[in-house]
């Protein structure tokens, strides 16, 4: 068995990433504190085989995405789809743009950035589709590589770019839903 | 949006912009879209404002972790050492 102390030292500073990515994954508390049990477990039990001088972090989150997978989400989900195909590169922007003042300038984006709450965040990310979250989860909020979300979820490379692309533009159309919702903008072009 | 002599164009920039976010371009096509930012105020624009929309997205993403949590996995480490050694 790995030594404990040595164990907690390496790994323990990644328990709120961990636990944020678990909340998102599992969208509720109780969930999220066994999965992240779990998976200080699993990586206690395996921590020999942890090969030093290698990604920790991402050796982390591959245990959380698998324990995750296997054992938190609804059993044999259909396959899940980003409807994306009304969304373009840069949506959020664009919308922003055109429904501004035309002298109101750049600084109605900013501000509608500024304004957007965690709550909203957090209930755009948990919107998407299970797949396209944890692409976007592990690429946008957590800044791993291609590459490594592609070990990370077991995935090939390209399938990692696609879903992390796809979930972009869907979490910038809920962004944009709440933002609407939320006063912050106009709603004269909302529905698109 | 013009059209840069040197680099990238416009289109190609907002093309590329996520993986030049990302860091997941080449030396060579980082340098062409680097130089497109330089000249070109609009997509300037769009980039500041996706590398921002990144940056909240991280930072808006952050919970605090329970201290019954902290507690538990302590815990439940501290009972798998023992029933390591045990039977060992």
């Amino acid at each position: 068995m790995a030594d404990r102390a040595r164990f907690s030292e390496l790994t323990m500073e990644h328990m709120p990433a961990l636990y944020s990515a678990a909340l998102r994954m599992t969208r509720n508390p109780a969930d999220a504190e066994d999965l992240v049990q779990e998976t200080f477990l699993k990586a206690y039990r395996s921590f020999d085989r942890f090969e030093a001088g290698t990604n920790l972090k991402a050796w982390l989150y591959k245990i959380l995405t698998n324990t995750f997978i296997n054992s938190y989400r609804a059993a044999k989900r259909r396959p899940e789809k980003a409807d994306v195909e009304d969304v373009e590169d840069l949506y959020l922007y664009r919308r922003l743009g055109e429904l501004r003042d035309g002298d109101a300038g750049r600084s109605a984006e900013d501000e509608v950035l500024e304004r957007i709450t965690d709550d909203e965040v957090k209930q755009a990310i948990e919107s998407l589709p299970e797949a396209f979250r944890i692409a976007v989860l592990l690429a946008d909020v957590e800044g791993f590589s291609y590459k490594e979300i592609a070990e990370i979820t077991d995935v090939p490379i390209g399938t990692v770019m696609s879903r992390i692309h796809r979930g972009r533009r869907a979490l910038q159309k809920a962004l944009m839903e709440y933002a609407v919702a939320g006063g912050l903008v106009g709603s004269t072009e909302a529905g698109r | 949006m013009g059209t840069g002599d040197s680099g990238a164009d416009c289109e190609e920039t907002i093309e590329r912009l996520y993986h030049y976010l990302d860091g997941e371009l080449t030396e060579e096509r980082r340098a062409e879209i680097s130089r497109h930012l330089d000249e070109c105020s609009p997509c300037l624009d769009a980039y500041d404002f996706e590398g921002e929309l990144r940056h909240l997205i991280a930072h808006h993403c952050r919970d605090h972790v329970p201290e019954s949590l902290l507690a538990r996995v302590r815990e439940a480490l501290a009972e798998e050492e023992q029933r390591g050694s045990a039977s060992r």
